[in-house]
């Protein structure tokens, strides 16, 4: 089945995706569709499922029905090879989660050298090319606990970059910084985007997915209520919610 | 100038309170211990200065000193060896509790909780008596002395501490670490190994320290099984000196000091890295 996907095909498909913690369900019945190169927004209040949805995506929490494909590989096989999955997609978390003992170059080598076996001075190479684009040249062999929060997110997205994913997660990365750094990092997102590369985006910044994103979902208490491309929705959502929402946050 | 005219009429009014007095006499422990100890000595001293013909106590440390400090010598090296043997295999038992495989995790888990609570002499008494004095491997016969059995005693205690120690450590470590560790496709051992437990090194180290320290103290108990360390050598140099009873404390009393000497700076150390590793 894994051997059945071509480009053309959505990279991401989910389908009528559920989730319960207990007796609460947090996603349900979610279906979306991403296409290769495509960059699309999560937005919605918080408590909506935004940030289950992306985690079961990359397999880090398991659905309770319903199917979700990367590929053409189905997330929710019990047979799944979870390494072999996490390795076409990326993750960014809202904490930027960096190896604290490890400087910002290590924390981007080790996942190449340790996890795909690749050669330290290759992988060295273009982790300092990574380290450049990102914009931290120069900040190489410091450790995260010196850096701001901005930064290491940049290196946290670095880092996942150097397993060279074909989708990128990026799950409210910046919601945990100071104002003036957020620009900082959604241009690294925005310049990613213009790359070419798959992106998933959980974001409370409405500019920026108004300003990126080819789709736009609106999620509330678990269901997907509205989506569209950002010029539609974000100026003539249909649904109550919706305007409800968007009112409240631009 | 006022108010205090009318303090002093009115002082009669207030409560009595004890001025605190500035010259507080503040003495360390390691000050104290070494005081305690002279204080005994002269003490002995002067008991002993009623036979002139006998040494006195200090004379007889003195004498002495080469043998009892070579067995105090031989403490340090067994609670080093108990240390080395028990952190190694602490270190395995401690990420077998942290295993996902169900019956390794249970079995580490029944280990670490038999070593932990049981009695560290009883332990000695078992490994003494169960282990032979010598064994026959390939037809190879290595001798087994009792030191090294008790050594093998001290480190199963050793063992289920710092097997608790490595659990409590990485358990401690915030589960995003975790989660980005796998989403960098990382596999478990990997996350413990590369990810896991370098951060955790600072965090042991101080009760690692502390589990080193109780060792250290507890080596004497090996004397009950006869090995020659220190308080063996203290019991048989008290005997040759003819059993005389003014020489028990000076006698027992330098093995004290030289324990408190040893441990005392290694617990000092182990505060100051908490200390220090608790600011972040």
């Amino acid at each position: 089945m894994a051997t059945s996907w071509t480009p053309d095909q959505p990279i991401v498909q989910c389908v009528d995706v559920r989730k319960s913690f207990g007796a609460l369900e947090v996603l349900k019945g979610i279906s979306l569709s991403v296409r290769k190169g495509e960059v699309i927004c999560i937005i919605g209040p918080s408590g909506s499922g935004k940030s289950t949805l992306i985690r079961c995506i990359n397999a880090l929490q398991p659905i309770s029905s319903g199917s979700i494909q990367i590929e053409g590989i189905e997330v929710s096989d019990p047979r799944l090879d979870k390494l072999a999955l996490r390795r076409k997609v990326g993750m960014v978390f809202q904490q930027y989660n960096l190896f604290p003992h490890k400087t910002a170059l290590q924390n981007v080598m080790m996942a190449p050298i340790h996890v795909l076996g690749q050669k330290r001075a290759e992988v060295e190479v273009r982790a300092r090319a990574l380290m450049a684009k990102v914009r931290l040249a120069g900040k190489e062999d410091t450790y995260p606990g010196e850096l701001s929060g901005g930064q290491q997110q940049r290196v946290a997205i670095a880092r996942s970059l150097a397993m060279r994913p074909d989708i990128m997660l990026f799950d409210e990365v910046t919601a945990a910084l100071d104002p003036e750094t957020v620009k900082e990092v959604l241009i690294t997102i925005r310049e990613l985007a213009e790359d070419g590369m798959t992106c998933i985006l959980v974001t409370h910044e409405m500019n920026f997915a108004r300003e990126v994103a080819d789709h736009v979902y609106f999620t509330d208490r678990g269901v997907i209520v509205e989506h569209g491309p950002p010029e539609t929705l974000f100026t003539a959502a249909k649904d109550e919610r919706t305007q409800q929402f968007l009112s409240q946050v631009l | 100038m006022k108010t205090a005219g009318s303090e002093q009429r009115l002082a009669v009014l207030l409560p009595y309170r004890l001025v605190p007095s500035r010259m507080s006499i503040r003495i360390g422990p390691l000050s104290a211990a070494i005081l305690c100890f002279c204080v005994m000595m002269a003490a002995s001293t002067a008991w002993a200065q009623t036979t002139p013909t006998m040494l006195s106590p200090l004379q007889i440390i003195v004498k002495w000193s080469p043998l009892l400090l070579r067995g105090f010598a031989f403490n340090i090296l067994i609670s080093l060896l108990a240390m080395l043997l028990g952190t190694a295999a602490g270190l395995g038992l401690g990420l077998g509790l942290l295993s996902e495989f169900r019956p390794l995790a249970a079995v580490s888990w029944l280990l670490t909780q038999f070593f932990r609570n049981a009695p560290w002499l009883v332990l000695l008494f078992f490994i003494m008596f169960l282990v032979p004095f010598q064994i026959t491997v390939f037809k190879t016969t290595i001798p087994l002395p009792d030191w090294i059995k008790a050594t093998v005693g001290f480190a199963l205690p050793v063992m289920a501490n710092v097997a608790e120690v490595v659990r409590g450590a990485v358990r401690s470590v915030p589960s995003t670490q975790w989660e980005a560790a796998e989403s960098l496709s990382f596999t478990r051992r990997q996350t413990i190994w590369l990810i896991m437990l370098p951060q955790c090194i600072k965090r042991m180290l101080p009760p690692w320290m502390n589990v080193y320290a109780l060792v250290a103290m507890s080596t004497v108990l090996a004397s009950i099984v006869g090995v020659s360390e220190m308080l063996t050598l203290t019991a048989q140099v008290h005997a040759a000196e003819g059993g005389r009873p003014e020489l028990f404390a000076p006698l027992y009393g330098f093995a004290l000091l030289c324990f408190f000497l040893y441990c005392y700076p290694i617990n000092l150390w182990t505060a100051r890295l908490e200390r220090r590793f608790r600011v972040r």
